[in-house]
């Protein structure tokens, strides 16, 4: 038996929680979920799609605000109520915090960010170190074998045959040591001024090559008339030239436009991370080696100080004529 | 005054191309050096901050290799007051391990009168990413523990943390000792003073060894993601390529509006 702690919202099921549903049937295993807090009829309907056998529902007062060792005992009663001796949640923040109670407290190893599995007794994983530049194999020999699924390992599935989704209540031991780090206050989030950026048709990109923060005349201009986005490296929001929410990557947004145009990026992992769903990525950079333009679809090798402005005029040529 | 414990990682810097160790078991930092994580930084900084605010002592630990002591001095010279080092090669040492060892100097610190009231790690380290070690800290030492929170303050005993969580900007309120694991965003690291420098030189470093003899992190080996085949389309070379990067343009039917 595998069991699953499954994160909804507003829309449902998390995307990555249905995608660490998907990885978990690859376990071969039942498949159980816990949820903690408000269910809801539409996301009982996705996990039963999703080929769950058992909902173990914990509710209550305990769980009304976030604290992530309350979290665990639930996970923990549906463990036992389930039987499961592996235990997965989604990469997520809330995920990687509560399975980390749940080993520590079951004194047991945890696997952060896993994309497969092969093997049993041991189970050995490969999961993602140094921010995804590199994979580790490791060995879980205890039970429960305790792991989250990085983002993306796998496309979410639902199931070939339906589970059904009976929701169990769960009992839950929550003491008061396991409340006293608890959310008291959850401010609406500010005004999101990166939501054009995420969800922007083409977004033109600028990196160190840029200069210096007067080296964007262009490149705005690039974006303007392209009806884009601008998005930037870290190197550009850490020297001070641009504001943090137009940076993309790992610590920035993560953007899926049809075209994403890098200019002067050199395409480090953790930039990478924030682009990779880019349907088409065109490269403009003065190193043909760089991994940002041997990724791209397609690249410009030059200067962008002379290549942009140059596709800026012919851009307004082709408008003019 | 509280007392700050930081605890901070040696990490090969992996803004550059990552390289593996002959056996496997560790990233080779040997060309692109070694640095602390940007989570680690805003750690020591809100070190800072919490122990200037109310005259407290900050004390920066790690485990590491003798070159980790480069970690401590950077941490002494932007506003810590005292370093720990347990020396020791901390690829040899799972998360569990480590949490161990912090205890340990947390506890033998306590026995000899230096409390250490609030505990700070950054979120995950920036090569193994465990994810695991603060929380396991926290168990070991039964104490409360927050997660990836960015701003951090302390008022009468108690610490209040802040950070982004999936419905918006949380707030926790948990009174001391407490552990707090930090994400980095929330505030900017200081650069270090000229007489930061000169006075991290002449601090003292309490050199330990490990506690236990560690169990190990269940690693079988690294291995590096195979480099994506490269089908890029070149379009040229500078200024000359703006007429087939438009072309391109139209094709993907980005250019009307
Ligand atoms: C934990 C962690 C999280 C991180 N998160 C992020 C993140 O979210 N986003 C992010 O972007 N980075 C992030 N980074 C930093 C990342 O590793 C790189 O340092 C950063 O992305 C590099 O930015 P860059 O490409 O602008 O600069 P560089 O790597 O210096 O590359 C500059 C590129 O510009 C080219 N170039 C120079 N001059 C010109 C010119 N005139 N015309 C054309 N090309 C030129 C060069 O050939 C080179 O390829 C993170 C790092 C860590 C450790």
């Amino acid at each position: 038996m595998t069991l699953v702690l499954v994160e909804i919202d507003a829309g449902g099921v998390i995307e990555v929680s249905r995608e660490t549903l998907t990885f978990a049937r690859s376990l071969g295993d039942l498949v159980d979920a816990v949820v903690v807090g408000d269910l809801g009829d539409a996301a009982r309907d996705q996990l039963a799609s999703y080929g769950v056998r058992t909902v173990h529902h914990a509710t209550g007062e305990a769980f009304d605000a976030y604290a992530g060792a309350a979290w665990a005992a639930a996970v923990q009663a549906g463990l036992r109520a389930s039987g499961a001796t592996h235990l997965l949640a989604a990469g997520t923040p809330r995920g990687m915090e509560v399975l980390a109670h749940v080993a520590a407290r079951e004194d047991v190893p945890m696997a952060a960010n896993v994309l497969s599995a092969e093997g049993s007794d041991p189970i050995v994983v490969t999961r993602q170190v140094v921010g995804g530049a590199a994979l580790e194999e490791m060995r879980l020999a205890q039970s429960p074998t305790v792991l989250t699924v990085a983002g993306h390992a796998v496309e979410p599935r639902p199931a070939d045959a339906p589970g059904a989704a009976d929701v169990v209540d769960l009992a839950v031991d929550v003491s008061e040591a396991d409340l006293v780090a608890r959310v008291v206050s959850t401010e609406e989030p500010e005004p999101d001024l990166s939501g054009g950026l995420r969800s922007a048709r083409v977004v033109v990109g600028a990196g160190r090559g840029a200069g210096s923060a007067d080296g964007f005349g262009e490149l705005l201009e690039l974006t303007e008339l392209l009806d884009a986005s601008l998005g930037v490296s870290r190197v550009v929001t850490s020297l001070g030239w641009r504001p943090h929410h137009e940076q993309v990557g790992q610590t920035g947004s993560r953007i899926s436009p049809d075209l994403y145009i890098p200019c002067g990026i050199s395409g480090a992992i953790q930039h990478w991370a924030g682009c990779s769903s880019a349907k088409n990525i065109l490269a403009i950079n003065t190193d043909p080696d760089a991994p940002m333009v041997t990724k791209a679809t397609y690249a410009v090798i030059g200067d962008l100080h002379e290549v942009v402005p140059a596709i800026n005029a012919e851009i307004r040529r082709r408008r003019a004529g | 005054m509280t007392n700050v414990l930081v605890c901070v990682k040696r990490v090969p810097d992996s803004t550059s191309e990552v390289v593996l160790t002959d056996d496997g078991q560790a990233v080779d930092g040997r060309y692109a050096g070694f640095t602390t994580s940007a989570h680690e930084e805003c750690a020591v900084e809100l070190a800072a901050q919490v122990t200037g605010a109310d005259g407290g002592e900050a004390t920066v630990l790690t485990l590491g290799d003798d070159d980790a002591v480069e970690q401590l001095r950077s941490s002494l010279a932007v506003g810590c007051h005292a370093a720990t080092h347990v020396v020791a090669e901390a690829h040899r040492f799972g998360p569990a391990d480590v949490a161990r060892e912090i205890a340990a100097v947390v506890r033998e610190h306590e026995a000899a009168g230096r409390s250490h009231d609030l505990i700070l790690l950054g979120n995950d380290a920036a090569d193994s990413g465990d994810f695991q070690v603060g929380i396991r800290l926290a168990y070991e030492l039964g104490r409360p523990v927050v997660n990836g929170v960015n701003q951090v303050s302390v008022a009468d005993g108690v610490v209040t943390a802040q950070g982004a969580g999936p419905e918006g900007h949380e707030t926790y309120r948990v009174p001391l000792p407490a552990v707090v694991t930090v994400l980095e965003g929330g505030v900017e690291p200081r650069y270090p003073s000229v007489q930061g420098r000169m006075k991290a030189k002449k601090v003292a470093i309490e050199q330990r060894t490990p506690a236990t003899e560690p169990a190990g992190p269940d690693r079988v080996r690294l291995l590096l993601p195979p480099p994506a085949p490269s089908d890029v389309q070149i379009l040229g070379k500078g200024a000359d390529a703006a007429p087939a990067v438009v072309d391109v343009l139209e094709k993907l039917g980005v250019l009307s509006r």
